[in-house]
């Protein structure tokens, strides 16, 4: 990395506690064995995204990748650690100026039904913030929806419909105008086009790589589908059950995965280039993470774990220029 | 190519849903085939009539939605007139179902073993320890380790994967012919879609079971099925065998599909997009359903196209078929 991060996340954890309730706690005085129970959601996550860079981070369900995502774009307070944006330490920042790094982090979600208010017309979800924040002058609202609108593929005509009268793909450009008509400079995609139909989902796409180009957009691209996440990004995180494992640029990942999970899980991606396949799956469930195993999060289900990897959670250690793994059988060679 | 004996054959199936605003014609002239141990892939997107298709062989289409006209042959015999007792019989026991959701198919108030012994007993004069016995039989086929305990347990303690196994262990119950299954691994996480895929391949190569794969990813079904129906706008618009397909495509919108695909030679390219959007059912445009989003439309496309044989095994709805593919 050449470019200074704009975003960079330092030993970043977040935990999710459910407290006693009253009898639990009295059972608790008691002497009997109950205990809060704690969600290690993100586990200890250091995480860069340069200036104009598409950081993808993929895992699968419950490996903590939306509360990350959530931590970044400030839906959640982190447990512990520290997040910059420009260098600037977001949790020690003044109100207004906290306020203002706020606005140029952006989130667009996955659920298109969902994340839009159903009794807001579509120019009051897109222009509320911006006549807000004071980006635009009541007056010239409309001139800038518009704008916003056509960027986004929308036809500008369609500011006084609701949100029920657009289809999934239409709906989720909303979405995405939402979060540019406050001119963010980063933005957080959470399996942005998962729900989308194929060729719906290639639109939505191409409309990200453009917006990136004509606004110098940065993203973090959370997903579980590595098709995806392989095209768009230029570097790419894989995190399980809360940590990240391995880290790298998106062609050596997936030309030379090296942590045993991600190997696992690039062989197991269905390619229309691979026919007439024999599965080979890597045996076992996704742990839950109420209940993590010891040592590396992956050793029941890795095929070379050896008694050190039940023992000690591996770091995450450079294994070459840019690229990060953290797998004990990288120290024995 | 050689084909085992026909299990399934569709010709000329019609599923039309008899609204207030319009008749919804979701299934319109469908024709397939699927055999011994076959498995067909059924694509589409959304609203394409892939899951109709499917639920119309079962004889699961619920009023306004009527079959209303082809034949659903099954080893010869047609499904379409069939009583709805006769239907009965053949449902769960011949021809199984997977659905999407697990939970569709489990009584969430009810032990595994309850539902896995009354499926047996709903088909077959057998005691219920031998009942008990299949059903652990089907479980250990799908993978699930210790079985016995695992009967005993009630469908919310299973996690999303091991659910659809169960699902899959009831649909092999009475060893079926044929199985239909409507997306049965979308909700699942990677590692866990292709523990299912691999039980699911096992089961047709050992048993001759014919699958239908009714899916909305190409990618699950380029590994998976042997042959490929391509739908659009309730018509199947292309079919054949997967490699000639997947490889050169003949119909735009296979052709725009398969671009839609993010894959790892075009990183950052572009992807090759289909303009607009599927078009509403009860709106088609007059012809061809894709015309308005196809490059290749002309004049001709407002005639419907009809199937054409370009060349062996392959079939092609469209006027102006990528047809310099093949020569």
């Amino acid at each position: 990395m050449t470019a200074p991060a704009l975003i960079a996340l330092e030993g970043i954890s977040k935990r999710f506690v459910k407290p006693l309730d009253l009898a639990a706690k009295i059972a608790q005085k008691l002497g009997s064995s109950v205990r809060e129970e704690v969600v290690h959601a993100v586990d200890q996550v250091f995480l860069e995204v340069a200036e104009g860079e598409v950081v993808g981070l993929v895992g699968e369900s419950g490996c903590g990748k939306s509360t990350l995502g959530r931590i970044v774009a400030g839906i959640l307070e982190p447990s512990d650690g520290r997040m910059t944006y420009r260098g600037d330490d977001v949790t020690a920042l003044e109100p207004t100026e906290a306020k203002a790094v706020a606005l140029k982090i952006q989130m667009i979600f996955q659920d298109p039904f969902a994340s839009l208010n159903p009794r807001m017309r579509v120019r009051d979800i897109v222009g509320e913030a911006p006549l807000v924040h004071g980006i635009v002058e009541r007056g010239e609202i409309e001139d800038y929806l518009d704008d916003v609108l056509r960027r986004c593929g929308l036809d500008p005509n369609f500011k006084r419909r609701y949100p029920h009268q657009f289809s999934g793909g239409q709906r989720q450009r909303i979405g995405i105008a939402r979060a540019l008509a406050v001119k963010p400079e980063f933005i957080v995609c959470d399996e942005a086009v998962a729900a989308l139909d194929v060729s719906i989902q290639a639109q939505v796409l191409n409309l990200f790589m453009r917006l990136r180009e004509d606004l110098n957009l940065t993203y973090l691209f959370i997903s579980h589908d590595l098709g995806v996440v392989e095209h768009i990004s230029d570097r790419i995180y894989i995190m399980y059950l809360g940590r990240v494992v391995e880290t790298a640029p998106t062609e050596e990942l997936f030309d030379a995965p090296n942590h045993p999970y991600t190997q696992a899980l690039l062989r197991e991606v269905p390619r229309l280039d691979v026919r007439h396949s024999i599965f080979k799956p890597v045996s076992g469930e996704i742990p839950s993470p109420l209940d993590p195993p010891s040592g590396c999060h992956f050793h029941p289900r890795c095929p070379h774990a050896t008694e050190r990897c039940r023992r000690e959670i591996p770091a995450l250690k450079e294994i070459a220029s840019g690229r990060f793994s953290a797998c004990h059988l990288n120290d024995e060679t | 190519m050689t084909r085992g004996p026909v299990t399934l054959r569709v010709d000329g199936l019609r599923t039309h849903f008899l609204t207030k605003v319009g008749v919804v014609k979701a299934v319109d002239d469908v024709s397939f085939q699927v055999g011994r141990g076959e498995v067909l892939g059924l694509v589409g997107e959304s609203g394409s009539g892939k899951s109709v298709t499917g639920f119309s062989v079962l004889g699961l289409v619920d009023p306004p939605g009527r079959i209303v006209g082809g034949r659903i042959l099954f080893w010869g015999h047609d499904l379409v007139a069939l009583p709805e007792a006769e239907w009965r019989d053949l449902r769960g026991s011949k021809i199984a179902m997977i659905f999407q959701d697990p939970m569709m198919t489990l009584n969430p108030v009810l032990r595994i073993d309850t539902q896995m012994i009354e499926a047996v007993l709903a088909h077959d004069k057998v005691g219920r320890e031998t009942a008990r016995q299949r059903a652990r039989d089907a479980l250990g086929q799908v993978g699930i380790s210790s079985p016995d305990e695992r009967l005993r347990a009630y469908p919310h303690q299973f996690s999303g994967g091991m659910r659809q196994r169960v699902a899959i262990a009831i649909a092999l119950l009475n060893r079926p012919d044929l199985i239909i299954a409507d997306e049965p691994t979308t909700a699942l996480d990677v590692t866990i879609q292709a523990q299912i895929l691999y039980e699911v391949q096992k089961l047709c190569r050992e048993t001759g079971t014919a699958l239908i794969w009714i899916t909305h990813d190409l990618s699950v079904v380029a590994g998976l099925a042997d042959r490929i129906c391509v739908m659009y706008a309730g018509r199947i618009v292309e079919e054949g065998g997967i490699d000639a397909v997947l490889d050169t495509p003949l119909h735009p919108y296979t052709k725009g599909l398969i671009g839609s695909v993010p894959s790892r030679n075009r990183r950052g390219v572009p992807l090759s997009q289909i303009p607009g959007m599927t078009p509403s059912l009860l709106n088609l445009p007059e012809g061809c359903a894709f015309r308005e989003r196809c490059p290749r439309a002309d004049e001709a496309c407002h005639a419907m196209p009809e199937m054409t044989v370009p060349s062996v095994d392959r079939q092609v709805r469209c006027f102006h078929p990528h047809d310099e593919a093949i020569g």
